[in-house]
């Protein structure tokens, strides 16, 4: 396969899908961009997986339309699109060979068996796999069906590849490597993917974007970075990571920057257009800066310590009300108990629409 | 990327319009006779050439759509425009071909006022042949291609397809027959209205009355029915939970010969069981006899009348209810029972709080189904009923008897139509509750609770008795072959099966069938062995389509083809020959309304087995098969069928076995040429001629049972992810 490719721009434009009164997804507009990796990301029921299956044609949507390059695909069934995806169960055909499920695709598309299966033994070199072809898919490992399930998507050179939560069913070791040979794959061959998962740390690693779902709707789109540092709402906020939820007050606004009064504290945050009123603000763990007693900040009492290896966690008790706090390189665990000031970090904190 | 074009499906509607000749032709087509553009006779003549040179103008309307679908048919682009006129070509065929073929028959004009309108036509038409089914398949699939590539059915041109076949088989083949013959009840009849007419027979006093509460006369046959049904659906059902939980809840040694059970309803011809009971209990019975020689007491004939068509539907349908029961205590969760001990509770107290209440659904449904069988059942009554008439046998008297009124038969077959409806939908809801008990994907690993001493003795003593009865029974019925004449010569004789099955061979050395039976039992086979392989086909690809596909109207079709199997088979019998006696489709007496017939009363077992074969398959097997360019076709040939084979062998046999026994709507579509070897045992039995029928049943049930040898050993048996109390299986990996 030639390594030049790019694959297609998708724009869904409008589109939306009802099953009777249950609305699945709400109409919505969404543009990939060719040769880029888009995750939706959101908790189960958000209607990803429903958008997904529009984009491969498994489902019809109820309104909208969608665009691939600049062909209307929206009537087209799933075989005339031009689109690849590989299944959570990965889907391989248990009665076929490694080589046989591979070459599948190609042989539906008319080419002849034998240079189906040449084709086939490069796509399972690309995914390291070579040799197996003979194997039954039963005789392979989790990891290794899953290679067979990607190679036998890419052997098409689909302008699209889907991917829906592929990673769910391998051990968390195994699902670490796959999506960095995931990402590196789709990086070396210039892909568009459009990737389905409910896992933040996944996404976070894999994405060029991340659309974030929440009931059959947009909750937020953006880079990771964007995302995870400057959510719209509490829901992206605590859904791309641990956050804590505040209430504070605006109390004037300049030059873009907002005064935010947090109890006792003064922070100067972006205002993100957000006018003087009560405002939500959102708290990375690792934003809230533990200090010994009498330092600067809230007074605090920590009331659950847990030792985790890498960094200490800790539930602190102020008049905030309770915080989660990741305090990294700790050598020693603070005792439950003990009082802290508890000082934030303007880094990791930042104000939402309430 | 694929482009493909509609011009099959027009190459099919023109093939059938203009070339192939359109009417059925008196000794079928020849191979000479296929082309027919330019025929003398107009019979033999193609739809374009009675238009163009016999001027059978009702054609031209056939040959306009024909015509307004071929731009949109070319391979060439696919504009929504064309789609639309594709879609509307086909309907319009279609009609045409629908309005044309009823409006015109054997004498003109079909109905009066058509002759009112447009004066007498001096012409007539015949049913449809070859010509006129390859028209309409061809129209049907150019307006589902049609209706695909606006979109609908996911612009899937296989699924919209495989939807507008089975649509429109449901419709000709069930919907069509029942209302035509539901609108026999209206045909006025001497000097009575239509209401007049459908209120004397709807209302008879045969149907309703109920003299017998007060006299010692029979009630109407509507309440002997529902008695009956009640009565044998009762003591069915009981039985069948006491032998589903020897088997499935003790340690009972001889598990294995009650499962063969299951199998014995499938492949008993319907009179076996009445026919042993006669032989038992009957006049020249073996009780009677030895009641005479002993006591010298005259039992008389109490054998014929409900208590023996009872008796011998209990014996029929135990096993029947002991099928869906086993699965129904097979499938309620082990770990629900282990809870319950594990609360305290005892052993009789987790039975009574816990699995009974949990199996109470799975009951009424094995109730209901056992009505609806007793309901249907021909065979019981027609040899042990006497004078106490059911439902079925009344219809049968009505056709067949010196009355010949059609109109009382169809009056008598809407009355158990609606019986069977009714059933239908309280079996709907009961099983739609049942959701709680269903079996979940997961593993369930905990082991089934003992049976409390108190149940499992009532449970032995109600279940063994009844397994022994009903193993004489069966020697009973089949040592009557042997004997000469039952009661009064019992010298062993093979001179039935002589009578039946006598081979002979002619002086140069050829071989002649000179038994009475061997061209029944010819036809019978060749007509299962062509319905068998439709029927699977068909069964398999409505389940494929109602278990995997998802579109507007699924629930509809699914509706449709579910009430379809609940129209017992005698109404299915007299809606056929009422409806296929005259054009459009004038099938009496040949061999496809047979086919048919055996393919729609069959259907059921194709479309089960493949649900439940499917609901194990993954179904995201199919979409990456999709997903990889295959086309529809090309998934369910290469992925679904191969992973589906114990089911496709399942349904063939099932299929052909079931063909093979069948006797209810059968009974009133023989015709000379193709008698039925169920028809021609029942013949005999009519006539007293318990010897050769015996003798007949005997060869039928060696040879189902190799058949169903045959599916044991090709498919294997179903295997549950649980542990069995000897030993435990590994569970299945999952991956």
């Amino acid at each position: 396969m030639s390594a030049s490719q790019t694959g297609a721009e998708v724009r869904l434009i409008g589109i939306g899908k009802r099953y009777g009164k249950v609305t699945a997804v709400k109409p919505l507009d969404l543009t990939i961009e060719g040769g880029t990796l888009v995750t939706l990301l959101g908790p189960s029921g958000c209607g990803k997986t429903t958008l997904l299956r529009m984009i491969a044609g498994l489902e019809q949507p109820t309104e909208g339309r969608l665009l691939i390059g600049d062909e209307d695909m929206t009537l087209l069934s799933a075989g005339e699109r031009n689109v690849s995806m590989v299944f959570q169960s990965y889907a391989l055909f248990p009665h076929m060979s490694v080589l046989d499920n591979v070459a599948y695709g190609l042989v539906s598309s008319g080419l002849r068996r034998r240079d189906a299966q040449e084709k086939a033994e490069a796509a399972l070199e690309t995914v390291g796999l070579k040799g197996f072809g003979a194997r039954l898919p039963s005789e392979l490992s989790g990891g290794q069906q899953q290679r067979v399930a990607v190679a036998r998507a890419l052997v098409l050179q689909p302008r699209v590849l889907l991917f829906d939560e592929p990673l769910s069913n391998l051990d968390a070791r195994l699902r670490r490597s796959m999506r960095e040979e995931i990402r590196a794959l789709q990086q070396r061959l210039g892909l568009t993917v459009v990737y389905v998962t409910h896992d933040q740390s996944e996404a976070l690693a894999v994405s060029d974007r991340i659309v974030v779902m929440r009931n059959a709707e947009i909750a937020q789109a953006g880079t990771p970075e964007e995302l995870y540092a400057q959510p719209e709402s509490v829901f992206v906020a605590t859904f791309m990571g641990e956050a804590n939820h505040l209430r504070g007050t605006i109390e004037r606004v300049e030059n873009g920057m907002a005064s935010v009064a947090l109890d006792a504290l003064r922070f100067a945050l972006p205002a993100r257009g957000l006018p003087p009123g009560p405002v939500d603000v959102v708290a990375r763990p690792e934003a809230i800066r533990l200090a010994a007693e009498g330092a600067e900040g809230m007074a605090g009492r920590i009331t659950r310590a847990t030792y985790m290896g890498s960094h200490a966690e800790y539930v602190v008790s102020t008049p905030l009300g309770e915080l989660f706090v990741i305090a990294p390189r700790q050598r020693t665990l603070l005792p439950k108990g003990s009082a802290v000031a508890v000082m934030l970090d303007v880094e990791g904190v930042v104000i939402v629409r309430p | 990327m694929r482009r493909t074009s509609s011009l099959l499906p027009w190459l099919l509607a023109a093939l059938g319009t203009l070339v192939v000749p359109w009417h059925m032709q008196q000794d079928g087509v020849t191979l000479s006779g296929v082309f027919a553009l330019g025929r003398e006779d107009a019979e033999a003549a193609s739809a374009l050439w009675q238009a163009a040179a016999h001027g059978r103008f009702w054609f031209w309307p056939v040959v306009a759509a024909l015509a307004l679908a071929l731009p949109a048919a070319l391979p060439q682009g696919r504009s929504a425009r064309q789609a639309r006129v594709l879609a509307v070509a086909g309907g319009l065929g279609l009609l045409a071909i629908v309005l044309q073929g009823l409006a015109i028959g054997v004498q003109g004009w079909s109905w009066p006022w058509l002759a009112d309108t447009f004066g007498e036509l001096n012409d007539r038409q015949f049913g449809i042949g070859l010509g006129g089914t390859l028209a309409m398949l061809g129209f049907l699939f150019l307006l589902t291609d049609g209706l695909a590539r606006r979109g609908l059915f996911k612009g899937d041109r296989f699924v919209s397809g495989a939807v507008g076949l089975l649509a429109g088989s449901i419709i000709v083949f069930t919907a069509w027959p029942v209302l035509t013959m539901l609108s026999q009840m209206f045909t006025p009849r001497e000097s009575l209205s239509w209401s007049g007419a459908l209120l004397d027979r709807v209302m008879d006093r045969k149907i309703w009355g109920l003299a017998c509460t007060t006299a010692n006369v029979n009630c109407g046959v509507f309440w002997n029915t529902l008695m009956l049904a009640t009565a044998s659906a009762t003591a069915a059902t009981a039985l069948g939970l006491s032998f589903a939980l020897i088997a499935t809840r003790t340690g009972f040694k001889a598990k294995k010969a009650l499962r063969l059970l299951t199998v014995l309803p499938i492949i008993t011809p319907p009179f076996v069981i009445g026919l042993g009971l006669i032989l038992i209990f009957g006049r020249s019975g073996v009780v009677n006899q030895l009641a005479d020689s002993i006591f010298g007491v005259q039992l008389g004939r109490w054998i014929y009348g409900f208590g023996g068509v009872w008796l011998a539907q209990v014996f029929s349908f135990t096993p029947t209810a002991f099928l869906v029961l086993i699965g129904v205590v097979e499938g309620i969760s082990p770990s629900m029972e282990e809870a319950s001990t594990t609360l305290r509770a005892s052993r009789m107290r987790t039975f009574r709080a816990v699995t009974l209440p949990l199996m109470l659904p799975g009951l009424a449904n094995a109730w209901l189904v056992v009505f609806v069988e007793s309901l249907a059942d021909f065979g019981n009554p027609i040899v042990l009923g006497g004078s106490f008439g059911v439902l079925s046998t009344e219809i049968f008297f009505a056709v067949v008897g010196a009355q010949q009124d059609f109109g009382r038969a169809a009056a008598l077959a809407g009355v158990m139509l609606m019986v069977a409806l009714v059933a239908f939908i309280l079996q709907r809801k009961v099983v739609g509750r049942r959701s709680y008990v269903s079996m979940t994907g997961k593993g369930d690993v905990g082991l089934h609770v003992a049976l409390p001493d108190g149940v499992r003795r009532a449970a032995f003593a109600v279940a063994l008795p009844w397994a022994f009865l009903t193993i004489v029974v069966y020697l009973m019925a089949l040592a009557g072959a042997f004997v000469k004449v039952w009661g009064r010569d019992w010298t062993p004789t093979l001179e039935h099966f002589r009578r039946a099955f006598a081979l002979e061979w002619t002086v140069d050395g050829a071989l002649i069938f000179a038994g009475g039976a061997w061209h029944s039992l010819w036809t019978t086979i060749s007509l299962a062995a062509i319905a068998a392989p439709i029927t699977a086909a068909l069964g398999l690809l409505a389940a494929w389509v109602l278990a995997r596909q998802t579109f507007r109207g699924r629930t509809t079709l699914e509706f449709a083809l579910m009430l379809t199997f609940a129209v017992p088979g005698t109404v299915i019998g007299v809606a056929y020959i009422l409806t296929y006696n005259i054009p459009p489709l004038e099938i009496t007496g040949t061999a496809v309304i047979l086919v048919a017939c055996f393919v729609f009363r069959n259907l059921p077992v194709g479309v089960r087995s493949g649900v439940a074969a499917m609901s194990q398959l993954d179904k995201s097997l199919d979409e990456a098969a999709v997903t990889l360019r295959a086309s529809t076709f090309r998934t369910l040939r290469t992925v679904v069928l191969p992973l589906l084979k114990p089911a496709i062998v399942t349904a063939l046999v099932y299929a052909f076995v079931r063909a093979m026994t069948t006797v209810s709507a059968v009974i009133f579509l023989v015709s000379a040429e193709y008698e039925m070897a169920t028809v021609f045992i029942i013949n005999r039995v009519i006539n007293g001629d318990y010897g050769l029928a015996i003798a007949y049943c005997a060869v039928l049930i060696v040879l189902m049972m190799a058949a169903i040898g045959l599916i044991q050993l090709l498919v294997g048996r179903r295997r549950l992810g649980r542990r069995s109390a000897a030993g435990a299986t590994p569970a299945g990996a999952h991956t």
